[in-house]
This record gives structure tokens, sequence and C-alpha cells, in this order.
């Protein structure tokens, strides 16, 4: 088992080096740089403001430095939307608004999903199947902008009268309702339509008739043998999941005005704020690993016959 | 005790009809099977597949699944209405009175629980009071009893841990750790190689002299019924064409479809240069079954009447009776030679 997790330890140390010499070169492709706005600014600024943030070097240069700094825990400093703040202390501070929404979109989306899942799989074929199934399909294909924007205008106001949260997120339980209900809503969808897949699979395996001979209940049978057999594509798909909702929604966060980590994303490549755009991402990078890694540990947990030391 | 118990009748399966409703249309899959089982008998359920052996056995502990249902007859057990009861009435039901073991014990039993778990979660579920150390107990009892060794480092195992003819026994354990009145086994030995076969059956048979109970015992295996069963009964096409004690059924078998099964079985007793005689033709189609005997397309006896209407039993011995044409002629026969000689004893 060590040994696994040394050789994990060092599998994430190259993925995330690639993952940051991929972003570092393909930032520095796209077309413009940190230092226009409406007001262009002189050559001679922009050579001046290059030289001081370092911008003038060869790429190659540029990346082993940054690199260099990176392996000591320096993230660099942000070059134009928070200027100068180091890019960590802007990601730890964006970040627990985010998580703090996304955790619970994750908790419900897991509650209401699976649970759904297992009852459309038990109900397979009856109304109550087909009416999941089109809820979840609506909400796989709906953009999450949509869902927002449709819990905006019913419940924020837009019918007279019904005027349930508000509109803009302050930071109040209210508020967070409906962030949560559109961050959870897709992964809620596609949890369901997966765990129905997964039930369906395992209600038809042999053991289920077993546990019926022996006269269990029906929620024995299907919540303790056949969930737990179906529940490996569920975590499969929920780790990466989770660190993508918990770094923020970004197009939740920008309809409801979180100030959360998700905006940064965006803006942080709109305004070219390099080390900003390299910090968030190999945060993310590094985000997806871990979970990727817990769910292998969850494997294990849940079906003792996987092997993770083994065929490494 | 033994003995007196021997004769009380433990099921009654009665004129049983069980159906699919398929979109092609309504399979018969059981087609009015009856036989009666008492305590510490086997009756071993021999035929081909898909003649509903299994469907017979799923009908009694209630497992059918959609599309199939019970369409007619009754089936009893101590007295009881089985197929009256609710749905929350046969979930007490089964694994209380009614335990079945499955053919393939490799898929049988949970891979994600051990084997303790599965074995004192059955025992739990009809036992409320139990306590978990309790429940623990009985269950290493019972590995004890199938032969399991070192039970307390089995109860803490996987599935995937053990082999194939350890889970069957495992299955057994789990299947009679409530003590069921009748034991359902459904190609319990398919399986598993032949000496642990041997093995699994001489579990089965020394549990039953122990536990008094009945056991319904389905296989396509003549030989396996030569060795545990008391009474077979010889299905095809969902009916139930011969049925008698383990002697008739071998040394006098009255159906042709019957004595077919026995010449393509191999004996060891067989002369080195005789040849398996297999049953030529293919089984029924159960979509559209034969308007006789179902058999008759492939039987070498065909007449007339079997592709007309089915035969009705002939009693051949106490308990032996069979559904032949060729057995009602020479009944007729005997009985016209019977009257023939009183006749010319009057004279």
């Amino acid at each position: 088992m060590t040994k696994y997790m040394v050789r994990r330890v060092i599998m994430a140390i190259v993925t995330l080096a690639v993952v940051a010499c991929t972003t570092f070169f393909l930032m520095n492709a796209i077309p413009g740089n940190p230092w226009l706005s409406e007001k262009t600014p002189t050559q001679a600024t922009i050579d001046a403001l290059n030289a001081k943030y370092g911008l003038d070097q060869p790429l190659i240069v540029q990346l082993g430095k940054y690199l260099g700094n990176l392996i000591q825990g320096d993230f660099g400093t942000s070059i134009k939307m928070q200027k100068n703040r180091p890019v960590l202390q802007i990601i730890l501070e964006m970040f627990p608004v985010s998580a703090k929404v996304g955790i619970l979109a994750i908790v419900w989306a897991v509650l209401a999903g699976v649970p759904l899942g297992c009852l459309a799989a038990y109900k397979r074929g009856t109304w109550i199947d087909s009416f999941l199934r089109i809820v979840c399909t609506i909400g796989i294909s709906m953009p999450g902008f949509v869902v927002a924007t449709l819990l905006l205008h019913t419940l924020c106001g837009g019918i007279a009268g019904v005027k349930l949260f508000p509109a803009l997120f302050d930071g109040t339980p209210a508020s967070y309702v409906l962030p949560c209900i559109a961050l959870g809503f897709y992964p809620m969808c596609y949890l369901s339509r997966q765990t129905r897949t997964a039930m369906l699979d395992s209600i038809n395996q042999e053991y289920i008739k077993t546990a019926r001979a022996k006269g269990l209940k029906n929620g024995v049978i299907i919540f303790k043998h056949a969930l737990r057999n179906a529940l490996i594509p569920v975590i499969t798909y929920l780790g990466p999941q989770v660190a993508f909702t918990l770094c923020g929604g970004l197009v939740v966060e920008t309809v409801f005005s979180i100030p959360g980590l998700g905006r940064y994303f965006i803006q942080s490549i709109q305004n070219r704020d390099y080390p900003l755009i390299m910090g968030t991402t190999i945060f993310l990078a590094a985000f997806i690993i871990v979970m990727n890694l817990l769910v292998d540990v969850c494997y294990k947990i849940v079906d003792p016959r996987i092997n993770l030391t083994r065929g490494n | 005790m033994e003995q007196e118990r021997k004769t009380e009748k433990l099921l009654e399966v009665k004129d049983l009809q069980v159906s699919f409703f398929t979109p092609a249309g309504e399979v018969k899959a059981v087609n009015g099977i009856s036989y009666d089982l008492n305590y510490n008998e086997v009756m071993g359920i021999v035929g081909e597949s898909g003649s509903g052996k299994s469907v017979e056995a799923y009908s009694i502990i209630g497992l059918l699944q959609s599309p199939g249902k019970v369409v007619g007859g009754s089936i009893t057990l101590e007295g009881e209405d089985v197929l009256a009861k609710t749905a929350s009435e046969m979930v007490n039901f089964r694994g209380s009175q009614v335990a079945m073991i499955f053919q393939n014990p490799m898929t049988c039993l949970n891979p994600v629980y051990t084997i303790g778990n599965q074995l004192t979660e059955a025992l739990r579920a009809h036992n409320k009071e139990i306590s978990k150390e309790e429940a623990a107990k009985r269950a290493m009892e019972m590995l004890e009893q199938v032969g399991i060794n070192n039970v307390e480092k089995r109860m803490g195992q996987y599935p995937h841990e053990l082999s194939g003819g350890m889970r069957q026994r495992v299955m057994i354990a789990m299947g009679l750790i409530c003590h069921p009145k009748l034991l359902i086994a459904d190609e319990p030995t398919t399986a598993l190689d032949v000496t642990i076969q041997a093995q699994i059956l001489e579990l089965m048979k020394e549990l039953q002299k122990k536990n008094h109970m009945g056991i319904v015992f389905i296989t396509h295996n003549l030989g396996v019924v030569a060795e545990i069963c008391d009474k077979v009964s010889v299905m095809y096409a969902g009916k139930m064409v011969e049925q008698g004690s383990v002697d008739d059924i071998f040394y006098n078998p009255g159906h042709p479809y019957t004595k077919g099964l026995l010449r393509s079985m191999p004996r060891v007793d067989a002369e080195s240069y005789e040849r398996l005689i297999p049953i030529e033709g293919t089984p029924v189609d159960m979509l559209n079954p034969p308007e006789g005997c179902p058999f008759a397309p492939r039987c070498e006896h065909t007449m007339k009447v079997c592709l007309q209407k089915m035969p009705p039993y002939v009693n051949m011995g106490r308990e032996h009776r069979a559904a032949c044409w060729l057995r009602i002629q020479e009944e007729m026969k005997n009985r016209q030679e019977e009257s023939e000689t009183e006749g010319s004893e009057n004279e």
C-alpha cells in the first residue's frame, strides 16, 4: 500500500507538471497582453510593465522560473485583477465561498440523485421511471445558466407576489438556496441516470435472488445488496465532479454574483492575468487528482475484490 | 419419531399452472403439475432446460418474476395455502419456512459483504430479538455443520476468497440457518466438479436427516437423482409426464421420454461397445405447444391419438404414474384379458 501511494504521488506530480506546462504555453499563445484595457497604454509603459513582471524574458525562462517558485509553494502574484496580491492568497480567500455552495450542491445532488436512481430502477417501466427519465434528460441537456435564470425568474420576483429568495448572493442562508439548486441540478440528474443503469445491472444479479430467497425486505435488498454493488460507476463520476463543483460553477457564480473562485477562472483568462490563470488551473487540477485518488480508495472500501496494488 | 414424521405430508402441489405473458403470447411454462412431499423426503424434479422445473420451484417460494404468474392450482405447505399469502407474509415465509439454494455458488453470494454478514443477516431478518453475538455464534455453528473449518476466519472473509465448493456449503448454511421445513435446491451441484458434487450431496442428505426437512431437488442429472432422491417427477414441456419412486423410474420407466433420458445417461456398468442413445429432435416451442402429448413429435412410438389428445395419467404402481397412450393401451389390453379370463371362468 505504501508503495502504491508513493507511485500515485509521483504520478500526481508529473501530471501537475504537464498541466502547468500545457497551460503556460497555451495561455501565452492567446493574442493580447495583460495591459490592454479601454485606455491602451503606450508601448513604453507596456515594455516597462513587461520588464517589471519578467514577461520580457523568453517563455522557457519564464516557465522555468514559475515552476521553480511553484515547487517552493509560491504561486506568484496577480498582475492585473488584484494587482500584486499573492495568487495563493486570492485562491484561499475565494475557494471557501465556492466550496460552501459547492458542497451543499453536491450533497443534495447525491442525496436526491442516488435514491431517485434506485427508485427508477426498482420501478422500471412504470410512469415513475418515465417521469424521472424526462426530468433527468432535461436536467442533463439544459445549460446551467438556463436553470439559474429560470429559478431567478420564478422565485425571485419575476412572478408577482412570489419572492422567496434573494436574487443576489449575500451570504445569508436563504441566498444559498438557489445557487445550490442550480449548481446541483445537473449532477443530480446525471447521478440519477448513472445509478439507475448500475442498479438495473445489479438487481438482475443472482445474489439478489439469494437475498430475496432469504426473506429480506425490499428496502434491505435494494439499499444494502443492490446499491453497494452499483456504487462503483457512481463514485467514478462523483470524484472529479466534486472538484469541479467545489471550485465553483462558473456560470452559476456569475448569475448570482457569488464572489467565488469560479468567476476567477473566466475573468483571469479574459484579463490575461497570467499568474492567476496558472494558479487557478493548477489548483483545480490538483483537486481533481486528489479526488481521483480518493475515488480509488473508495473503490476498495465499496468492493473488497478490487486490489489497488496489483497490476501496477 | 423419525419414522412417525416420515408419513406426515409437508408440501402439496396440486395442478399448478404458471404462465409467462410475453409480447409474443402466453407461454404455459408449468401446465398442471401435482405432487406430494413428506417430511424427510427428497423429490427430484427432472427435465431438460426449459421444461419448467425451475419455474415450478420459484412459484413455491414466491420468487416468480414478472411476467410470470401462477394462473391456477394450489400450493400447500403444512396445510397453509402458500399462494394466498400477501406480499409481506411471503417475505417472512421465505427463508424461515422455505429456503432455496441455487445453481451457481460463484454468483449467488453478494461479493461485497462478508460471509458472516450474509449469514447473520438471514438469521436476524427472521428473528428480531437475537443479538449480534448470538447470531454470529449460530452462524459459526451452522458453518461447522456444513463442514467448513476455521469458521471464525471464514466469517470475516469475502466470497471471492472461498472455493466454489466452499461457497455452495455457505449457501446451504445460509439456507438452513433458520431451520426451514422445506429446502428447494435448484441444480445445486451443476456448477461444481464431480468430487465436490458428491460431497455436497452427502452433506445435504446428512443435514436432511438431522433437520427432518423435505427437499425439492431440481436437476437434469439422473445420476444425482439416484444418489439423493426418494421420489422423482419427470417434466417435459411444462407437463409432468411421469412420477414415481426412484426405483420405479429407474427400473420400470413408463414414459418414452423417461426411457430416453435413461438411455442417454452414461453408466458405469455399461458394456464398452454400448453407445449412448440421444433423444432425437428438439424441445417444444413453448409459444405454440402441440395439441396432443408434447413429446409426441420426438417419440418413437407415436400413434395417431398422441398427436390429438394429451393422455391422462395411468397408475403403474402404488405411487407410480405416467401420462402416455402406450400405457393406456396396455392397461386396456390387460383389462380385456382379465375380463376374458373372468368370462371363461364364469362359463
